[in-house]
């Protein structure tokens, strides 16, 4: 299976913090909400549902996923 | 509340009869039941025009909704309320009324207290106000949920971050419905309740300058604005306008639809006691579905919005309600799916004007619905009463009379 890679668009994302609430293994937010893909943004093994499931609910379309 | 008699109103509304041309927000019609209305404009055109308000657009899809918010360059904040006057802007209340480049250092100062993890430290106080409402009315069996429940949740939780008296809550109450209905209609009622308002502030604004705490009207006045300079008292005090205006009937508007709609659907209250790990997705789709806020633009310059034009001077209802029960981008749009996987709905707001305030309120909701399952497993609206709505920018139960436990 191939792995998968997150990055947050720092130009779109605005703070709803819907990707930290959906898989907080994945994100983290700095000091004024903000979020930021864990490490490089490689997703470990099991969680690649949790990768799309928060792509598909930001709000601001600030998520991509791609596949390696 | 008190609808002042000396207050002097504008003539009132003669009544919709075509809703594509002339749509008004305040129309009783649109209070009680919106959603087929939009249905409606949005069948006819992206984007709808009324003379009523001076002049004002409403985009009725998601798309056009989002081209709105997005575009800070011909759409100004410094209104968010479309009202039937346009006097000179006063109040202001950065960042809401804020444009570029105002807008970043004004929001930046607001956003670290409003985190999740500084939620979290706020939750325990959230959940103790909402269990000792409940033990007020549990033992009768039946109460008027918006009037004993739904409504002090977010006044006390905010009045707990200001380091003000809870028991002031029902000030605050009064000024916003003076502020958000009355003020619609009546520019006097909305210049009495900010007057009043910002009279309250500086009192404490006084105080904590002689007694600094850690609450957050403190935490204003030791912040820094983007030239390293200490806030101005004006600009902590059109913020503090702005946490209670924008943080107090908004989530008591979204606390009593989700109420609601559990007080009409067994099925999902049982789900939600079987799974209370689903309540967070839940709270998701009844924002989606009963979105309380709609915000407001003014257009400065001519533009086209998904094909329509759209000229200057008008304002723009900005419905992320109406965005969010659009059927292009959510499947079965007027169906509440407390599972719904897929949910990027607008009810905080797309873009740089996302609501400060969200993790705040999601995390009241939260803990409100949580509270009342454990304790008020089995509820119905009472057939005796009447459920009225909110008239104007925010949506929500204004009387909902529900029965329990021995009448359940």
């Amino acid at each position: 299976m191939s792995k998968l890679k997150i990055r947050v668009d720092q130009d779109k994302c605005q703070g709803h913090a819907r990707c930290k609430s959906l898989a907080p293994e994945l994100f983290e937010l700095d000091e004024y909400g903000n979020a930021h893909e864990v490490g490089d943004g490689t997703v470990p093994a099991g969680l690649e549902d949790k990768a799309w499931l928060a792509q598909s609910n930001c709000p601001e379309i600030a998520i991509e996923v791609t596949e390696e | 509340m008190s609808d002042s008699p000396s207050a002097s109103y504008l003539p009132e509304h003669p009544p919709v009869t075509d809703w594509v041309h002339d749509f008004d927000h305040t129309d009783p019609v649109w209070t009680d039941d919106p959603f087929p209305i939009w249905e409606t404009l949005r069948a006819a055109s992206p984007v709808v025009h009324t003379e009523r308000f001076l002049g004002c657009y409403m985009p009725t899809t998601y798309q056009a909704v989002k081209e709105i918010a997005y575009d800070t360059e011909h759409f100004s904040s410094r209104r968010v309320i479309v009202r039937d006057v346009r006097p000179e802007i006063s109040a202001r209340a950065p960042p809401i009324t804020s444009d570029p480049p105002e807008h970043k250092p004004a929001k930046q100062v607001l956003l670290p207290p409003f985190t999740p993890d500084a939620m979290k430290r706020l939750e325990p106080r959230v959940r103790a106000i909402c269990n000792e409402l409940i033990d007020e009315f549990i033992a009768d069996g039946h109460c008027d949920a918006a009037a004993r429940y739904t409504k002090h949740i977010p006044v006390r939780a905010i009045a707990h971050m200001l380091g003000i008296p809870e028991k002031d809550g029902d000030l605050f109450i009064k000024w916003i419905h003076q502020i958000l209905e009355l003020g619609i209609k009546s520019e006097e009622e909305m210049m009495n309740g900010v007057r009043e308002m910002t009279g309250y502030f500086k009192a404490h604004l006084e105080q904590r300058k002689l007694a600094p705490g850690e609450d957050l009207i403190s935490e204003l006045l030791r912040s820094k604005g983007p030239g390293g300079q200490p806030l101005t008292d004006e600009h902590v005090l059109g913020s503090l306008r702005l946490l209670l205006i924008a943080g107090i009937d908004t989530t008591w508007s979204a606390i009593g639809s989700s109420l609601w709609h559990l007080a009409r659907t067994p099925a999902d209250r049982e789900r939600l006691i079987a799974e209370p790990a689903l309540i967070p997705t839940a709270i998701e789709e009844f924002l989606r579905a009963y979105s309380p806020v709609t915000m407001a633009r003014e257009v400065m310059k001519e533009t086209t919005i998904s094909g329509c034009p759209v000229k200057a001077g008008n304002m723009v209802l900005l419905s992320f309600p109406a965005a969010n029960r659009d059927p292009a981008m959510f499947p079965d749009a007027d169906k509440v799916v407390i599972d719904r996987k897929e949910n990027r709905h607008a009810a905080f707001g797309l873009g740089i004007h996302r609501c400060v305030g969200s993790n705040l309120a999601r995390m009241e909701m939260q803990v409100a619905i949580e509270e009342w399952l454990k304790r008020i497993p089995d509820f119905r609206l009472d057939p005796a009463g009447k459920v009225t709505w909110s008239e104007g920018t925010v949506r929500g139960p204004r009387q909902l009379p529900v029965l329990f436990g021995k009448n359940a």
